[in-house]
């Protein structure tokens, strides 16, 4: 129980997933332009990455182990998410409209993220079990969606900024997203 | 030998059962969309600017099908895709001319005069937040920040020598700088108008002359001399009705300022 509540701590907060470990950068950068669409990916993310961390770990316990083909979780594990987030899609088109049109563009765009490949190989490296790998999913997912959230925040506050020009877009917003990896750094103290 | 047959069978196997897997879930799971609304999204321009009111064209695309929007309710594809859209619902599209976005200033740097020296944040909302409204002595005109610049999605619209001027060509009229303009100075014109007056300051004549070379001093000299009767003057500002216009030109010739347009 301990450990449980030791790997949800430190994948949200002190193992951030964006400002410690450099995954997920792009949907970091490019959706937290409004705090509204960053919170909707933030949701689309939590949800496929601890779906995505169980299937990658059943996968991984029942059919990987037993044929000694650890070494091909990457490649298996890039078709499950492709898929699952595929199949997920159409599931949630279907049964469950509202979720659906909230989610929008994002789910797809998830394929693509880093992160949820990312967590799924760190899960296995980490030698979490199945409930193990899925908190920590969950919760790294969490933190994900703090930093796109808070950073969101940030970014409709400097939108209006008179930055030298060398700095304007992408620029500014690495800048912040340093600080804020620092201002992370704080929490490396708790575990 | 064997590892690499084995890894290679694997492979092919989740690769298939995920193939077949998505393609009975696709059969089972498939919403059933009316025809006409994927011919409509593919008739609509698919910029997704929201112009119409409805979150994108698959939204709109819906609500036409629905019936709860007209069909010419697509500024960016104004009559053209009006009528095609029409053609795949079967009714006849409501004739429109096309519209275009006006910015009803021409007060220039070098017409309007400044109270004092604005520094802060280069937008026009924030600018205008400030005393005085802004800068310019002119309470009503352009503020020259580009918050319409910023909101055009069609590269449209530009600020040029202070005040924002649309290019009538590239505008599509979705109608998202006069949401951004805060002294509401945008408005939608037809596309052939010549003749519109191009100040939107409501105060006295004498207040509009100390601010502002380019002003519309309500000298009612358009209204008198207009032969169809489509200028008004209303709060101190003339107004031309697009619809009686006849393109004649008397006003711009008699308006002593010289504020309405002959384009």
């Amino acid at each position: 129980m301990e450990n449980i509540l030791l790997i949800t701590i430190g994948a949200a907060l002190v193992n951030n997933v964006v400002l410690s470990q450099f995954l997920g950068l792009c949907p970091f950068l490019g959706v937290s332009k409004k705090v509204e669409t960053a919170a909707g990916m933030g949701g689309a993310v939590i949800f496929v990455i601890t779906l995505a961390s169980f299937v990658c770990g059943i996968i991984e316990k029942f059919i990987l182990i037993p044929a000694h083909l650890e070494y091909l979780n990457t490649i298996v594990f890039i078709l499950i998410i492709a898929a699952l987030v595929q199949f997920v899609e159409m599931f949630l088109h279907k049964s469950m409209p509202s979720l659906y049109n909230s989610l929008g563009v994002y789910l797809p765009l998830i394929t693509t993220n880093c992160a949820v490949l990312g967590i799924a190989l760190k899960n296995v490296q980490n030698g979490y079990g199945i409930i193990t790998g899925t908190v920590n999913g969950l919760f790294t997912a969490v933190g994900f969606s703090i930093a796109i959230v808070i950073m969101a925040g940030i970014r409709e506050q400097i939108e209006y900024n008179d930055f030298p020009e060398a700095f304007k877009g992408s620029a500014s917003v690495l800048f912040t997203a340093g600080l804020m990896a620092i201002a992370f750094f704080g929490f490396s103290g708790i575990i | 030998m064997t590892g690499i047959i084995i890894a290679g069978v694997l492979i092919a196997g989740v690769g298939i059962f995920i193939g077949v897997f998505l393609g009975v879930a696709g059969e089972k799971f498939e919403v059933e969309v009316d025809p006409r609304e994927t011919q409509i999204l593919e008739v609509l321009p698919g910029n997704n600017c929201g112009g119409c009111g409805y979150p994108g064209c698959s939204g709109l695309a819906a609500a036409i099908v629905k019936g709860e929007a007209p069909v010419n309710q697509c500024p960016v594809g104004g009559a053209p895709v009006g009528a095609k859209i029409g053609e795949i619902m079967g009714v006849a599209a409501e004739e429109g001319e096309r519209k275009v976005a006006f910015v009803k200033c021409i007060g220039t740097c070098d017409k309007a005069k400044n109270d004092y020296n604005y520094i802060g944040l280069k937008d026009c909302s924030m600018a205008k937040r400030v005393p005085g409204g802004g800068a310019k002595s002119c309470n009503y005109g352009c503020l020259g920040f580009g918050s319409c610049v910023k909101a055009c999605p069609f590269d449209a619209i530009h600020v040029i020598n202070g005040v924002a001027k649309v290019d009538k060509e590239a505008c599509k009229a979705c109608g998202k700088c006069i949401a951004a303009c805060p002294n509401g100075l945008i408005e939608f014109v037809p596309y052939s108008a010549t003749q519109i007056v191009q100040c939107s300051n409501k105060d006295m004549g004498k207040q509009v002359m100390q601010v502002c070379q380019a002003g519309c001093i309500a000298c009612h000299l358009c209204e008198k001399n207009c032969p169809s009767e489509a200028i008004t003057v209303e709060n101190n500002i003339a107004h031309i009705d697009q619809s009686k216009c006849t393109r004649c030109g008397t006003c711009a010739e008699k308006c002593p300022k010289k504020v309405i347009s002959v384009l």
